[in-house]
């Protein structure tokens, strides 16, 4: 048979032709179509959660600041000497022995004051809420709610301040905030890095470059692999049943008498970090191996062919080049470790304190938690203070991971360069 | 230097003949190499003369590199491989207890097929060796010393702090052997050192080969049987049996077994009949 007669007529090459291109169309439209789907999903979670952020309050205070020096509606308006007076007057005895003996009234800043003020006589109360979306497109709604409450009024606000960052946990929205949780957060996934990177990577570099292809070894591999899948909060019954039990004298701190805090026995910053770092272990573990795996075996071969022992081309010409990808999983593994909440709480976190961690065997809350804890309460407020929460802890992972490429990528620079 | 391939090996042939001292520095013995189940090469024994070069050739799947990477204990890195018989240098037995693969390894160097520098800088490529070793000596003087005998010297030696990849693979390959040579081996192991270069950047191996082999001993493995002819002194011809083990067919000068070849195999191989 001929070569032209092989592959039909003119004709029935134009058609096929057709088809072809037909079918790749519709596959790159497949394709299209899913990435946009992804894009629109993340929109919508990003819309969602920024609503929460911005948006009306309406407030009722207790003592309308009016009523404490005639003619000024905002504590913000009031003079020094009238926050002076309203807070020696209107403040109760208790609270006012307990300011006073923390600092006299007379030498506190104004700022101050009217923090007083407002907290302790003014007492602001969050009577809804409403998304920024509604605020916008619901108008009439606000006014109509404020109508039919007497004394109430709508402020415009973000839920997400400086103030929030740097306040401690409080049973009143308006004034929480995620500086506990925040110092937690960063304690935790300090313990969790220093435990999870050194021996995921040296578990690793032994199980890639030392370890005999044997039975046992094939298991070992396929095995942490399937560790990688175990849902996270059967780590924290191994959390709880090693660290907070059977490790108490180590993880609460008595064996160093460090008794920062006696009360949280062994559920302490210590147990979950390590808690976090087995959990993320084996995605470091294969990341790493992956790594290693990715450097060609020539590089090797040439650092033995000039007489290097195995450690010197491991160290000197493997790892240098394979270190950014290593770095890249790692970082990946922290993210997740950053996010977690159920091992935490199985192993006996904080949910509510208002101490900050003062070291490795303090008790301890995280942003995960905290944002969990605020998200289930059933005021409207909460679901904003969590919502600006969740944005501070996605703030947090951009930031934490910018650095940690930053890093990467100088390293890897310097890899380049190097002389 | 004539760069003409009968030229060359004209000059090379007259001057192997009055060679003063012929001292072997490596003696293999009953060499026989398995990969796991399979036998790789069985009952190589033959010497290997110092200052001499020498070129092992043979068709694919013959054992002449497996062979040759058994001489600095390489074939150690490959799992499942086993050694039997003796491989002698300088008298002592390569294989036994005491001996650490590592020094072996510095003593007897490796340019591999592949241009495979590290991804560091042209200086760091050579001192890097030296100073895993216990180098202590001046770092630059080394370099220096090291990348003339390689012929290299001229076209780097204004940008020493650059990456060694971006060299062309010709340079990358002398540099290979400027980085084998700055440890101070005694022999140098080539595994078709040219195979992935131009004739060009061929040429220039070949002539460097000749160079060096005043002060080194080397054993090359090639599949281009002009280069053996052009710059070994002896040539050990491996062959195939019918379960695919090599063994090493016929050992002789090779001027010798070039222009009279003692096996029909040999002379078959030569005249490109098969392989």
């Amino acid at each position: 048979m001929s070569g032209m007669h092989a592959f039909g007529k003119a004709q029935d090459i134009a058609a096929l032709m057709n088809r072809r291109r037909a079918n790749a169309v519709a596959w790159n439209l497949v394709f299209i179509l899913s990435t946009a789907l992804a894009v629109l999903f993340l929109l919508l979670l990003v819309c969602s959660i920024v609503d929460s952020v911005f948006g009306y309050a309406v407030l009722t205070d207790e003592i309308e600041p009016s009523a404490l020096v005639p003619a000024k509606s905002s504590v913000g308006d009031f003079s020094r000497q009238e926050l002076e007076e309203v807070a020696l007057t209107r403040l109760s005895s208790g609270v006012l022995r307990r300011v006073e003996h923390e600092k006299p009234i007379a030498q506190r800043s104004d700022k101050d004051l009217r923090d007083l003020v407002e907290h302790y006589v003014v007492k602001p109360k969050v009577l809804r809420t409403w998304g920024f979306w509604d605020s916008l497109t619901k108008r009439a709604e606000v006014s109509a709610f404020i109508a039919r409450n007497p004394g109430s009024y709508a402020s415009f606000r973000s839920w997400l301040t400086p103030s929030f960052i740097v306040s401690d946990q409080s049973a009143d929205p308006l004034r929480a905030g995620i500086r506990t949780a925040l110092l937690g957060s960063l304690w935790i996934i300090m313990i969790t890095f220093l435990f999870a990177f050194p021996v995921g990577v040296g578990a690793a570099i032994y199980l890639q470059e030392y370890a005999l292809d044997t039975r046992l070894n094939r298991i070992l591999k396929l095995n942490i692999f399937n560790l990688s899948a175990v849902p996270s909060i059967i780590y924290g019954l191994l959390g709880l049943a090693v660290f907070v039990r059977a490790m108490e004298p180590f993880t609460s701190g008595a064996l160093f008498r460090s008794f920062t805090d006696n009360t949280a026995n062994g559920r302490t910053i210590v147990s979950g970090g390590l808690t976090l770092g087995l959990l993320v272990l084996p995605i470091i573990i294969i990341n790493t191996q992956e790594a290693l795996k990715a450097v060609p075996d020539s590089l090797r071969m040439s650092a033995y062919g000039v007489g290097a022992t195995k450690w010197q081309t491991i160290w000197y010409q493997v790892l240098p080049v394979s270190v950014d990808r290593i770095l890249t999983g790692t970082i990946l593994a922290l993210s997740r470790a950053l996010g977690e909440t159920a091992p935490l709480v199985v192993i006996g976190a904080s949910t509510f304190i208002s101490v900050d961690p003062s070291g490795i065997f303090s008790k301890f809350t995280t942003l995960p938690i905290q944002i969990y804890q605020w998200s289930a309460r059933p005021q409207g407020a909460y679901r904003n203070i969590a919502a600006a929460a969740i944005v501070s802890l996605m703030i947090l992972l951009l930031l934490m991971n910018s650095v940690a490429i930053h890093t990467r990528d100088k390293i890897a620079k310097k890899k380049r360069l190097e002389s | 230097m004539n760069n003409h391939p009968a030229a060359l090996a004209l000059h090379h042939l007259g001057a192997a003949t009055d060679v003063p001292k012929e001292r072997p520095i490596l003696q293999l013995q009953q060499v026989n190499i398995h990969y796991g189940q399979f036998h790789a090469v069985k009952d190589a024994t033959f010497d290997i003369l110092e200052k001499h070069v020498t070129a092992f050739i043979g068709p694919s799947g013959c054992g002449k590199s497996t062979v040759l990477r058994s001489i600095n204990r390489m074939n150690d890195m490959i799992r499942g491989s086993r050694m039997e018989g003796k491989i002698l240098f300088n008298d002592h037995d390569l294989y036994a207890d005491q001996v650490d693969p590592v020094l072996i390894r510095r003593r007897i160097g490796m340019v591999f097929q592949k241009p495979n520098p590290f991804p560091k800088s042209i200086h760091e490529n050579i001192a890097w060796g030296a100073r895993i070793n216990g180098y202590k000596g001046d770092f630059d003087e080394l370099v220096e010393q090291s990348l003339r005998q390689a012929a290299l010297w001229d076209e780097v030696k204004d940008k020493l702090k650059q990456n060694a990849l971006r060299l062309s693979g010709g340079q990358q390959q002398r540099l290979c052997i400027a980085r084998t040579i700055a440890v101070q081996p005694e022999v140098i192991l080539m595994d078709e050192p040219a195979s992935a270069l131009d004739p060009i950047a061929t040429g220039r191996i070949e002539e460097l080969i000749l160079e060096l082999k005043n002060s080194y001993t080397i054993v090359i493995v090639t599949h281009n049987m002009g280069q053996a002819s052009r710059v070994s002194d002896h040539t050990a011809f491996f062959m195939v049996d019918e379960k695919r083990t090599g063994y090493l067919q016929e050992y002789a000068p090779t001027e010798q077994l070039f222009l009279n070849p003692q096996h029909k195999k040999t002379e078959q191989y030569i005249s490109g009949k098969f392989g």
